[in-house]
């Protein structure tokens, strides 16, 4: 039976844990809301965009003149996968669940035979794809120093990334993130940027005039899109992020309060022992006598 | 007279959404007024001001790429960047001058032998320079 000085500092060191994962529930909680926030404030243009642009993808897919952007490169050769994740970690299975999909992807083309390029987004992903994946391995972008992502750290992703497409570093990339169901779902999602793909757009489609023209607006919003494809990742992730962590850390709170329950009762127990010991010693003492 | 709904959506957040009788469009082919029963047009934009007039008076927002999508009732704009004229300030501006002038830069150097990326970017300057001549700012080299 363990002593009862070391139960009393095991239950002292699981308080303290309790309240550091207690801390960092609330934290995460205040942050999740803002992290929603911003995905909210993000939807219409999203969504707006998306509409304009299917309705001009539709019309435009068919021609031989289409944009690569749109049509591809004519060959599914290599893959380029961008893998978001978190920069901090004590969050669930956020991470991983992320990086078991991309693997998965990943392990897919490679037995088809196709070419696989990776890039990361977030120190986590880095390192859980890097250790298997290190050959594959072409960049990482570093979101350490921010705080809030915002459209521009969105805009920097997507022109690392078309400026590989246009050297024809690939033929198709997809996103790799999770989309914020609630704050305990958040699903692992694969979603292809390029060549670009939109949700059919129901309704009538009203026929627009174009200015300039009708190319020059698609060359034009392309590239916006796979901006604004980025962006949204980014901020359901932000958003996943905060939810996994907050649930996580909701967890390891209820453990904790668990173990020092448990730990508690066993320290009681084991004083009690020792009175009920020294109670014995006393009175067969006395009895001897 | 019959108003239209006009949005301006920036990707960050929606800054604004009111009935407005016209919207003064700086668009890629040149500046339009967009009124009630207007045909449906989409249109790409170039930075410029985008004036807003309804009921309360007139808006200004300055806007840096993005389009404009105009129907009979709704005029939807999605500017890549946008903020009130207000917010404008000379040092906000001196930051966007810059950002226009590093792009330029950066397309000298990537497209050497292309003329189109190279001559975008010197455009995309001259208009940000006219944004400054509308708003009454400067720009300082």
């Amino acid at each position: 039976m363990p002593n009862l000085k070391d139960l009393k500092n095991r239950i002292a060191s699981v308080k303290s844990t309790r309240k550091i994962t207690k801390a960092m529930q609330m934290v995460a909680a205040a942050k999740l809301r803002r992290a929603q926030d911003a995905a909210e404030a993000a939807r219409p243009y999203a969504e707006r965009f998306n509409a304009v642009m299917g309705g001009l993808a539709a019309s435009a897919a068919g021609s031989p003149s289409a944009p690569k952007l749109l049509s591809g490169t004519g060959s599914d050769q290599t893959h380029l996968l961008v893998v978001m994740t978190a920069e901090r970690g004590l969050c669930g299975g956020f991470n991983g669940n992320i990086a078991k999909l991309a693997r998965q992807k990943a392990n897919e083309l490679l037995a088809a035979g196709k070419t696989v390029k990776i890039l990361t987004v977030g120190k986590k992903g880095r390192d859980a794809i890097k250790r298997e994946f290190g050959d594959h391995f072409v960049g990482h972008v570093d979101l350490t120093e921010v705080k809030r992502v915002g459209y521009a750290d969105a805009q920097g992703i997507a022109k690392d990334v078309l400026g590989r497409f246009d050297t024809g570093e690939f033929d198709v990339a997809t996103l790799f993130f999770a989309r914020f169901e609630n704050v305990v779902t958040q699903h692992p999602t694969a979603r292809q940027v390029i060549p670009a793909t939109f949700e059919e757009t129901e309704g009538e489609s009203t026929l627009y005039d174009y200015e300039p023209s009708e190319e020059a607006i698609l060359a034009d919003l392309l590239p916006r899109g796979v901006a604004t494809q980025v962006f949204t990742a980014l901020l359901e992730n932000a958003a996943s992020e905060q939810g996994a962590r907050m649930s996580a850390m909701d967890n390891a709170t209820r453990n904790a309060g668990e173990m020092i329950d448990k730990l508690t009762i066993e320290f009681n127990r084991s004083r009690q022992a020792v009175i009920t010991n020294e109670l014995i010693e006393i009175i067969s003492g006395a009895e001897a006598l | 007279m019959a108003n239209l709904q006009f949005d301006l959506v920036s990707p960050e957040r929606r800054l604004a959404s009111v009935e407005a009788t016209e919207v003064q469009i700086p668009g890629a082919d040149g500046d339009m007024t967009a009124m009630a029963n207007h045909a449906p047009t989409i249109t790409t934009l170039r930075p410029g001001v985008l004036r807003v007039i309804h009921s309360g008076g007139t808006d200004e927002y300055v806007v840096v790429g993005g389009f404009a999508e105009i129907t009979a009732d709704s005029v939807s704009v999605l500017a890549e960047s946008a903020l009130p004229r207000d917010e404008v300030t000379q040092e906000v501006y001196d930051s966007m001058i810059a950002e226009a002038k590093a792009a330029h830069d950066n397309a000298k150097e990537v497209f050497k032998n292309e003329p189109g990326p190279v001559d975008d970017a010197a455009k995309l300057i001259s208009d940000m320079v006219a944004v400054g001549g509308h708003i009454g700012l400067t720009a300082n080299n």
